[in-house]
């Protein structure tokens, strides 16, 4: 990994050396790149990013990037251009929820921009900002694919949809008190949310 | 009555669990068409079905699976398309959500046409929980024996794996959903290739959308002809429609193509009519990238005939005076709703997904997003709509995917319906957000 990624955060030798899944994780890695043929490893990539998300504080930090690589056996650079591509992968830390409000037509229509101003006011942070306690980032994406329950909002692996301002305050509430989102690797089979 | 097939067991209660599925007549059509047909048959009954592809572009299936190139000792892959993103539409999700072994089962049975012995579902990152309900449903076929060695003693064998995306609207293109699934960004190829001839790591593919696979079950089942009587001319079958926006009842819906719109959108079996007394305004009916139409234009063709939920009457006028089903994101506005503002709401969305690959895509689309923010923020000239329509007539057709041209329809549909709305705000300087929120959730 070069010196310098995505221009404030820097590969820190020290901290690569600590990062290592854990072994359910490992586990579902060595299970993801089963399911291609041999040769193929590349392809667990994004599936891998997003478990490595989950594990190692809700973003892909230069050195995390670099352990990915390490582990599909592929060149650091390669785990960093799919990182840089896709909008659900941060490469700046982020509060513990990511809060996504989707904005586009249906969910507008049905008073997207009024959510969001609701949870700015809340929360006291603008888009793109994160509570100072670290609690909550606040962001806006595009389509979500639920346009028909709009206005909705994703927060890890949930989807929270129909929002009314009461629904936001419990869900905020919920969050706050449990700590953190459900991730991917929390969700086995059994537990489909 | 209506005829639904891909719906018709929705409200079983535990239809989601192989039990109920398989109760209610499921995978019939693996046991036909591995007991009692050739994989060349199988194509054959999709051909005759005159089934078209139901992720957007509306490319008759059958033909699609007859250009698969089949070389000795290559693998072939059945890729399934269920990176659902274009604005407006959820129909995948929910098919997939409520009734995962539908999806499950056409993966079989077309894999077995394709001759493919694995087959992989790139849902996108965002369905995370979809992708669970899938792996589930998965599961309980390969313990069932429908997937794994040998299905019902016929010899075929298949695999069906899942795999998640991050976020990307263009992996719905379907080279750009290979790279994707290969692990890396999802820049469209250039083509041809084309995936059937070099798909997915340079073998023989066939990318089809969530709707359509599922959709060869009923047609094996049913027979290729009796699905072909269903529908309307060459719109053949049911179609699921996503309806949401200004409606009383947003949801999906299973049409038989040739429902009249106008029944769609006021009949209480559908949509039922607009919401809080309003009128309708306009439609985008297949998407967000197909061209928005006023209410006069969606109700009734400029010849005054009805217009029909089909690929062809909704058609009928080309893009002056028509728009097309796309992927069936059917998103109805009431007489209240700014046009520009709606239109921004796209823009941004394809800037923001542009891959980056090709100029006219990447640059048209944010000068796009940028010029319809000054008709909201009163720093508009009337002569910027004359700009936004240069702008947008220079992407098309000059990208390597249809982006571009996705992106540059909505905008040209807007103006060449709502170019008054444009030159009011340029006029007046003075857009005023309405607020959404009270309007349409009344604290009761």
């Amino acid at each position: 990994m070069s010196a310098e990624v995505h221009g404030t955060q820097k590969f820190d030798a020290t901290k690569r050396t600590q990062i290592v899944f854990s072994a359910s994780a490992m586990a579902l890695v060595q299970k993801l790149i089963s399911n291609y043929p041999e040769g193929k490893e590349k392809s667990a990539l994004i599936p891998v990013l997003h478990i490595a998300q989950a594990e190692f504080g809700g973003w892909l930090s230069p050195e995390v990037m670099d352990y990915v690589a390490s582990v599909l056996q592929i060149k650091p650079v390669e785990v960093f251009e799919v990182a840089s591509f896709y909008t659900m992968f941060h490469l700046k830390p982020v509060g513990k929820c990511v809060l996504e409000v989707c904005q586009t037509s249906s969910c507008w229509l049905n008073g997207a921009e009024d959510i969001v101003h609701y949870i700015e006011k809340k929360l006291g942070i603008k888009v793109g900002e994160t509570t100072p306690d670290g609690m909550f980032t606040l962001k806006v994406a595009e389509c979500l694919g639920s346009c028909g329950t709009a206005p909705m909002l994703q927060c890890g692996a949930s989807y929270h949809e129909n929002l009314t301002y009461t629904k936001v305050d419990q869900i905020l509430d919920q969050y706050a008190s449990e700590g953190r989102p459900r991730y991917y690797t929390d969700l086995d089979y059994t537990n489909t949310l | 009555m209506a005829t639904t097939l891909l719906l018709k067991h929705i409200a079983v209660p535990g239809i989601k669990s192989l039990d109920v599925y398989r109760n209610m007549g499921g995978y019939a059509s693996v046991e036909k068409a591995l007991r009692t047909l050739t994989p060349n048959q199988v194509t054959e009954e999709v051909k005759k079905s005159g089934l078209r592809g139901r992720g957007g572009a509306g490319f008759p299936t059958g033909m699609k699976w007859g250009f698969l190139a089949k070389p000795e000792g290559v693998p072939r892959y059945l890729v399934c398309n269920a990176d659902e993103s274009e604005p407006g539409t959820f129909k995948d999700r929910y098919l997939m959500e409520h009734i995962p072994h539908a999806l499950i089962e056409g993966m079989i049975t077309s894999s077995y046409a394709l001759g493919a012995r694995k087959s992989y579902i790139y849902i996108r990152g965002e369905y995370f929980y979809v992708s669970r309900i899938l792996q589930h449903a998965i599961d309980e076929a390969y313990a069932a024996g429908w997937l794994g060695e040998n299905i019902l003693g016929s010899g075929f064998s298949h695999d069906c794996y899942v795999q998640v995306g991050a976020g990307a609207y263009i992996c719905g293109e379907e080279t750009a959903l290979l790279e994707s699934l290969e692990g890396k960004r999802g820049n469209p190829r250039i083509k041809p290739p084309f995936p059937a001839v070099a798909g997915l790591w340079g073998c023989p593919t066939v990318v089809n959308n969530v709707e359509t696979i599922a959709a060869v079950c009923p047609i094996i089942t049913m027979g290729g002809e009796a699905y072909s009587k269903i529908g309307i001319g060459k719109s053949t079958g049911t179609k699921l429609i996503s309806a949401s926006g200004h409606i009383n009842k947003p949801g999906v819906y299973e049409i038989e193509l040739g429902l009249p719109v106008e029944e769609f959108i006021f009949s209480d079996a559908y949509c039922g009519g607009i919401r809080n007394g309003r009128k309708l305004k306009a439609v985008v009916a297949g998407g967000s990238s197909v061209p928005i139409l006023p209410a006069e234009l969606i109700l009734k063709t400029a010849q005054g005939e009805p217009r029909l939920m089909s690929y062809e009457s909704l058609a009928e006028g080309g893009f002056q005076t028509g728009t097309m089903l796309g992927s069936g994101g059917f998103i109805v506005m009431d007489d209240q709703t700014s046009i520009v503002k709606n239109l921004l709401t796209f823009a941004r969305f394809y800037h923001h997904e542009s891959c980056g690959q090709c100029s006219p895509c990447r640059e048209g689309t944010g000068w796009m997003e940028k010029l319809i923010s000054k008709f909201l923020t009163g720093t508009a000239h009337e002569s910027d709509v004359d700009l936004l329509w240069d702008i947008q007539s220079k992407i098309e057709g000059k990208t390597i995917c249809p982006l571009g041209e996705a992106a540059a329809w909505p905008v040209a549909a807007a103006i060449r319906h709502f170019k008054s709305e444009f030159l009011e705000l340029a006029r007046n300087k003075s857009y005023v957000e309405i607020n959404h929120y009270k309007r349409l959730q009344p604290v009761s």
